[in-house]
């Protein structure tokens, strides 16, 4: 491809621009491929040029401790309780008695069952006393994989405690031989609402996210890998483990799935959809609000706060009322069908297939989105419509330019810049947006050629709706969903990738304070 | 005809144009605040509907009569009802808690893991959420936080992982001059007494505007709700029970009741909107889109 000198490049039209930046984007793939082995190469040449120098550290650090420095390194915390840091000392000394308390009455377990998920599922037991059979429990799949990836976290987490430990002690050393004076456990308290009042802050949230967010994501990734689903739930009735990447051979394979079509064409289809979806949404809802916004704003309109009012109003009401309520309106026996059918107006012998027919059915979707998301695109783009410099457009009007030509040449441009970062977690946001399908149409109407696949496959299903219903389908196909997910993870994140190359308005976040 | 003339009288052509298109646009915006306000008028005269509780083709009720308030009183309603103002009480001190702690810190301290720390956010946000409910379900279970004990679960599950929704307060934080801070720390105030005697008063606005949607979240909560409390009455939220009414065995007895429902639902949470909007714009406008 050829590349443009930086002259050459302003002198090209905006959207050749784009094109040009577009084309180069994918042009430079496989030099950032190559790169990024390359990178990794050296990631993994400096990692372990650190590691070494961190075991450098942590030797010289015992040869040149002295006796409180080396029982420090069994002891944890030994050398700050002996130097009168009482806080740090326990803190370090409860960690280490925590932690191998854990490890040695049930992690262990956990770990040593890890590479196989469990031994033994539950047998059905003669019992001769009572002369019946009764079923004994043993290992569970779920709990092995869910408390060993936890501690495999917990054993990171006392490495790392355990080299802070160190690295004390150096320090230490260094400040008694000089003869400094060490901070006391009042200094550090202190410090907790001062200069590292960050850590305050952030202990509670972040706790949240790695117990709440982080593990179940693990977690999820591991099933994966897994064949655990309703038939084996890895304690009731079959234990689960694990099975490699066969279930991504399954999502990508293109044999026909329980006399359907392939699970692959079932997928390429969702994911066709919900691109198409994610982009109309987006835009649909993206033009239509700034438009609307723009018709509030013009001059000489009266009553401005009054229409403001009526549509946020609108963002008030729960989703989920007016979703179902809509949903139900233009159902076969709902409203409109009603109002326009034989017993009312008469207009129509035969019910309008809203949720019937396919196209019908993904184009009422996508209207009654723009009927929701209007209201706050307009909040949205009315504060910023308002920001753009009125000289602008005074001086556009003398040089003659209509309204048509003054949106083309100030608005948009101003908006797209402002609203670039918006439009992408807007584009990934509707990707995933469960309630509006699912409320409106719950992927209906179903898709008979799909009828192999996990989980009741319809037109109007996204990639998220369709793992929901995996999920909580008959037979729970947990580890489909999950690569599902993962799935939907790829695109999400190679669609922001792609866009933020591409985007004039990602700007560097300093600027603004 | 003279130069004075001719000018006045391109400068009537405008305005006429200008009135046309202004004329335009009223017929135009009265018709949008009327295709947006219709269906909730039609859920408020279809809730005072007596003849009859299915779906019928027209909407002025022929005999009005408040049955389907009735109804919804006698109903599990209530519970459901008041499990949901539990849930949404709650968020609205935890997770504005979470969320103020978590926004404030990266935009105003600058530590050595902030950046892997926000990155890594971010790519935690591209995995769909709904993935972890199954894990979460089960997590929940084995600690006795479903089915009718469902309220506890879902404020837990709620409030913990809301850090990840930093952006639009953060980006509101960023506004907030930081000469501010710097000038009080030269002052002697600690990091503590900078945020709670200068930021939050300044910060009033994104305050209000958490604590708000962190309030409304709940009442449109349904997905993680029916899966917590799965075949459970008592452990139901709003969302879950109502919709449980238009599956297609129950909507013929239950629809009006329903719409009964969408406008108890509705009105409080209305009008505590209207009240706070000001703000809310505030939020949207301000930290929205800079995120």
């Amino acid at each position: 491809m050829k590349q443009y000198s930086d002259l050459e490049f302003l002198r090209l039209s905006k959207w050749q621009r784009f094109c040009y930046k577009f084309l180069a984007f994918f042009a430079a793939i496989p030099r950032a491929i190559a790169n990024f082995f390359i990178n990794i190469g050296k990631g993994i040449k400096k990692c372990c040029l650190r590691v070494a120098a961190e075991f450098r550290d942590i030797g010289q650090t015992f040869v040149n401790g002295d006796w409180k420095t080396k029982v420090s390194f069994l002891v944890m915390g030994f050398g700050n309780l002996t130097h009168g840091q009482i806080l740090r000392g326990v803190m370090f000394l409860l960690f280490e008695a925590v932690f191998i308390f854990y490890m040695i009455f049930t992690g262990g377990y956990w770990l040593s069952m890890l590479p196989s998920l469990g031994k033994q599922g539950p047998t059905n037991d003669y019992d001769a006393i009572y002369d019946s059979y009764t079923t004994h429990y043993h290992d569970n799949s779920f709990k092995i994989l869910l408390y060993g990836v936890l501690t495999i976290f917990f054993i990171v987490a006392f490495i790392y405690t355990w080299r802070m430990n160190v690295k004390q002690c150096k320090i230490i050393d260094q400040i008694t031989k000089k003869g400094g004076k060490l901070k006391g456990s009042r200094d550090d308290l202190r410090s907790l609402v001062d200069e590292s009042f960050y850590k305050t802050l952030l202990a509670l949230p972040l706790t949240g996210i790695l117990v709440f967010t982080v593990l179940p994501i693990v977690f999820m990734i591991l099933v994966a890998f897994t064949n655990y689903d309703g038939a084996h739930n890895g304690f009731s009735n079959n234990l689960f483990t694990w099975v490699g990447l066969d279930n991504f051979n399954t999502l990508f394979s293109w044999q026909s799935a329980g006399g359907g079509q392939s699970y692959s064409a079932t997928f390429g289809e969702i994911l066709t959809w919900t691109l198409i979806w994610a982009f109309l949404a987006t835009f649909t809802n993206y033009f239509l609000g700034m438009f609307v916004a723009m018709m509030i704003n013009k001059k000489g309109i009266r009553l401005k706060k009054m229409w403001r009012t009526i549509l946020v109003l609108t963002v008030a009401i729960p989703q989920f009322i007016s979703l179902l309520y809509v949903s139900k309106m233009f159902a076969r026996n709902g409203l409109i069908n009603l109002a326009l059918g034989p017993q009312g107006l008469g207009w129509i012998s035969q019910p309008l297939p809203f949720w019937e027919d396919p196209t019908w059915a993904r184009v009422t979707v996508i209207l009654v989105n723009v009927w929701i998301g209007i209201p706050y695109l307009m909040l949205i783009t009315t504060g910023i419509l308002m920001n753009i410099p009125a000289d602008l457009y005074e001086s556009a009007k003398i040089d003659g330019a209509n309204a048509w030509q003054q949106y083309r040449k100030i608005t948009l441009p101003y908006m797209l810049f402002i609203t670039g970062p918006y439009l992408l977690t807007s584009f990934t946001g509707n990707m995933n947006n469960f309630n509006v399908i699912y409320l409106l149409t719950g992927g209906a109407p179903t898709n008979p050629a799909a009828s192999g696949a996990a989980g009741s496959v319809g037109y109007t299903d996204l990639l998220i709706t369709w793992l929901f219903k995996i999920t909580t389908g008959a037979e729970s196909q947990y580890y489909l969903a999950s690569v599902v997910g993962i799935m939907v993870f790829v695109v999400v994140a190679v669609i922001s990738l792609v866009v933020y190359n591409v985007l004039p308005s990602i700007k560097n976040e300093e600027d603004y304070q | 005809m003279s130069k004075n003339e001719n000018t006045s009288k391109r400068h009537m052509g405008i305005k006429a144009a200008n009135r046309l298109s202004n004329g335009a646009i009223y017929v135009l915006l009265i018709l949008i605040s009327v295709i947006w306000l219709i269906p909730f008028v039609f859920i408020v005269l279809q809730s005072f509907r007596v003849e009859s509780t299915y779906q019928v083709g027209y909407v002025v009720p022929h005999q009005w009569g408040l049955q389907n308030y009735i109804n919804l009183w006698n109903s599990d309603f209530k519970r459901w009802y008041l499990n949901t103002f539990i849930i949404a009480l709650a968020s609205a001190v935890l997770v504005t808690i979470i969320q103020l702690c978590m926004s404030y810190t990266l935009s105003r301290f600058r530590f050595k893991m902030r950046g892997p720390l926000m990155r890594f956010m971010l790519i935690l946000g591209m995995f769909p959420g709904m993935l972890t409910m199954i894990i979460l379900y089960r997590v929940l279970s084995d600690l006795g936080l479903t089915q009718a004990n469902a309220v506890p679960g879902l404020i837990l599950v709620g409030f913990a992982s809301s850090g990840m929704g930093y952006y639009v307060s953060k980006g509101f934080f960023d506004t907030i001059s930081r000469s501010l801070d710097e000038a009080a720390r030269v002052d002697g105030a600690t990091r503590l007494q900078v945020l709670y005697k200068i930021i939050l008063p300044l910060a009033k606005p994104i305050v209000i505007y958490t604590i708000l949607t962190a309030f409304m979240g709940p009442w449109g909560d349904y997905v993680f709700a029916r899966y917590v409390a799965f075949g459970t009455s008592a452990g139901y939220n709003v969302a879950v029970g109502m919709y449980s009414w238009l599956t297609n065995d129950q909507i013929n007895r239950m629809y009006t009741t329903f719409c009964a429902g969408g406008v108890i639902v509705a009105v409080p949470v209305t009008i505590l909107f209207l009240c706070l909007q000001k703000y809310y714009v505030e939020g949207v406008t301000g930290g929205a889109v800079k995120g």
